[in-house]
């Protein structure tokens, strides 16, 4: 069990599952305050971070629920879901006999890159003193201002070898696809740190509308809608030949789902062939640099109506590819013991709840 | 010396929904289980950040609320310190903003209510525009419809940045309503960000996007006249509220140039934007971008007209000091074409309920 474990940096996960993402959130943004100059502070209770929204302080969409978290993940003590270390310990990671989970804050990118940047560094630390220091069991993820490289490849260099961080994070909507030049300082960074690059979902992003053909009108629409955004970065990463040029730069792409997947390596795969004149970048089927460099995280699993279906998708996917998420605390969490439609043999469910994760993140 | 006459009005002065909670009342049981259960709030505008320099002027941001959501406030600072006689309450919120038809709809019907018991009833000098969910122009000309009758309510508020550009045919049904009641359309600075606030994608400054919404009226006044909307309008008054007035002249130079010159693209525009712009389009005189009154003096010669401008405060948005409200240098009987005669030859509502 998880009170066993040898919780000082570094040390090996002996037992229980992975978690690969974690949402811890601020009571508010005078948490940061320790890491953050008295310039950003004043800035910030100014004028906000400026997301891409039309709401100073709001989301794009209105939410499933306030905080979008589960209704039982306020905690006793007060605070929003996921404020609170002690309560999510118990609720998370005792409950579920989590014995490494993975942090993914959603502070939100801000407009100006400098202010970003600050914020960026003062979650970094913030993870690490709030969340990692009490509870050994979470581990970080250095957050980037990925719309400038030049600084986002600074604060990857702050953090490198430092072993409270296993990944760097960045979100799924950019203001240009991911496959462009301009990034590219990034990944070299990571490959150099030995860092996975996660993308996680967001809804606000580059400040473009969510489908090709306009806004939704309804979260339902815009929850769902948000997986293109991950099709559309996969695609740019390796027609632009990003997958060519980092080869030992592994990618975790977290809560975007994974059974569109098949058909999207297919397609891909199709037109790569048909159109080698303006790809000469990208020297093998997409499929094959998918298949060797990316994994997937669980939640929100697509459910097939007939659930067996789902074992021919992990199957075309790679079933050393896939690992477990909860999402904790959002309201579409996912509990490990229930979130599986199909039962899994002892082998499928070590690799999908422990082992593929532990290997993408280099951990004994 | 402020240098008001008797009876002014002033065309612009903000109240702000302090939070959802505030207009849950004027709502059904069922949109009331519908937003509190999923925590649906947080709905100022972008625009508008609550603590920016230009939201509140010093002197009048309360010590611990939001701006602009005190009566007694707004007396003293709005109506009593410059005496003004009435003055537009608009109110910009999210309402216009949130992307379900219905939910645009709910909200905005919410505030309007709010607007009447909460201030209309409480002040007889206060006036308002018609809070619209310009994402369903059906809905908005049913808005419109619902207020008709009450004589308070002056005008139609519209955003400057919205979906579409607003000289679409889509957005006609407000133009037809808005025309049908005797009330303005007023087009307020402010975006619901469908669109990046610049054609070169979003800036990192919220300076850079105030200083934008210039470009933004440019272009809806372009959309107007070239779509026809004058045309198939022909007593439309279209109030362009908090947009600035001295890019106007550059403007107009352009537009005629191109309109000149490119014209037989569409035939209906047989007017030149000069006088289409002194005929329908109005300018509210807050903020008044100006070095100092020569400019002032000059770039009105240049507007060629003095029926366009509405005296405005912009209460509390922050563009001047003490009660200089007006632009300088401007000469006595013009003062009192803005803040009287024009206010009331613009809105019939209110030539009808204060003459």
């Amino acid at each position: 069990m998880s009170e066993v474990l040898d919780h000082s940096a570094g040390a090996a996960v002996r037992t229980g599952i992975v978690d690969c993402d974690i949402h811890p959130t601020m009571k508010s943004n005078r948490e940061l305050f320790p890491w953050l100059a008295e310039r950003w502070q004043q800035h910030l209770a100014a004028y906000g971070s400026q997301p891409r929204i039309p709401f100073s302080t709001g989301t794009q969409y209105p939410k499933a629920a306030p905080a979008t978290a589960r209704r039982d993940a306020w905690p006793p003590t007060g605070g929003p879901p996921g404020s609170d270390v002690d309560f999510l310990r118990a609720q998370l990671l005792d409950a579920c006999d989590i014995g490494l989970g993975v942090l993914a804050p959603l502070h939100g990118a801000a407009r100006n890159n400098e202010l970003d940047a600050a914020v960026s560094t003062a979650v970094n630390e913030w993870q690490i003193e709030c969340w990692v220091k009490p509870e050994p069991r979470l581990k970080a993820s250095v957050v980037v201002t990925h719309e400038d490289p030049d600084l986002a490849v600074e604060e990857i260099a702050r953090w490198a070898g430092n072993p409270n961080f296993v990944q760097v994070l960045m979100p799924s909507k950019t203001n240009e696809l991911l496959g462009r030049k301009r990034y590219w300082p990034i990944y070299a960074a990571c490959q150099a740190a030995n860092l996975p690059l996660a993308i996680h979902v967001n809804s606000v992003g580059g400040g473009y509308a969510s489908t090709g053909g306009g806004w939704p009108s309804y979260y339902l629409q815009d929850h769902h809608i948000n997986v293109h955004s991950f099709q559309s970065q996969i695609a740019s990463l390796a027609l632009e030949g990003v997958f060519e040029k980092f080869p030992r730069l592994k990618w975790v792409m977290i809560e975007g789902g994974f059974a569109w997947l098949p058909a999207l390596c297919w397609r891909l795969d199709k037109h790569w062939a048909q159109n080698r004149l303006e790809l000469p970048e990208c020297k093998r089927p997409p499929s094959e640099y998918i298949r060797e460099r990316l994994w997937f995280t669980t939640q929100p699993m697509e459910e097939p109506e007939h659930a067996e279906h789902l074992r021919d998708t992990l199957g075309w996917i790679g079933w050393d590819r896939i690992m477990f998420a909860t999402d904790y605390p959002h309201w579409d969490y996912d509990d490990p013991r229930t979130a599986f439609p199909i039962r899994l043999s002892n082998a499928e469910h070590e690799m999908i709840f422990r082992t593929n994760a532990l290997g993408v993140f280099g951990l004994p | 010396m402020i240098g008001l006459p008797v009876g002014a009005i002033d065309c612009d002065v903000h109240v702000a929904v302090p939070n959802m909670n505030a207009l849950l009342p004027y709502m059904s049981e069922a949109w009331q289980e519908m937003i509190t259960s999923r925590g649906t709030d947080g709905l100022d505008l972008a625009s508008y950040p609550n603590n920016a320099p230009l939201t509140c002027r010093p002197d009048w941001r309360p010590a611990n609320r939001k701006p602009a959501t005190d009566l007694s406030m707004l007396q003293r600072h709005a109506l009593d310190s410059f005496g003004t006689r009435a003055a537009i309450i608009h109110c910009l919120w999210g309402a216009q903003a949130v992307h379900s038809e219905d939910l645009a709809r709910t909200l905005c019907q919410a505030v309007n209510d709010w607007i009447a018991a909460e201030w209309l009833d409480r002040d007889p000098r206060l006036r308002a525009a018609i809070v619209v969910p310009a994402q369903s122009p059906t809905y908005a000309a049913m808005e419109i419809e619902r207020w008709a009758a009450d004589r308070r309510f002056v005008e139609v508020q519209l955003l400057c940045m919205n979906e579409m550009l607003l000289g679409r045919r889509y957005y006609w049904p407000i133009y037809e309503a808005a025309v049908r009641h005797g009330l303005p359309i007023g087009i307020h600075a402010g975006s619901a960000m469908r669109h990046a606030p610049t054609a070169n994608g979003w800036p990192t400054h919220f300076a850079h996007d105030y200083v934008a919404q210039t470009a933004g009226f440019e272009g809806q006044l372009l959309s107007l006249m070239g779509e026809g909307v004058f045309n198939h309008f022909p007593e439309l008054s279209v109030v362009l509220v908090e947009s600035g007035v001295t890019w106007l002249p550059a403007f107009l130079w352009r537009a005629i140039k191109s309109w000149r010159g490119l014209r037989g693209e569409a035939p209906w525009f047989t007017r030149s934007p000069g006088d289409l712009v002194r005929r329908h389009v109005r300018f509210t005189t807050q903020p008044f971008d100006v070095p100092g009154p020569d400019e002032t003096r000059k770039i009105l010669d240049h507007i060629g007209s003095d029926e366009i401008l509405l005296f405005a405060t912009d209460y509390p948005h922050w563009h001047f000091e003490g009660t200089g409200a007006l632009p300088p240098g401007l000469p006595d009987d013009l003062v009192q074409k803005i803040a009287v005669d024009n206010p009331l030859a613009t809105y019939p509502r209110l030539k009808e309920t204060l003459s």
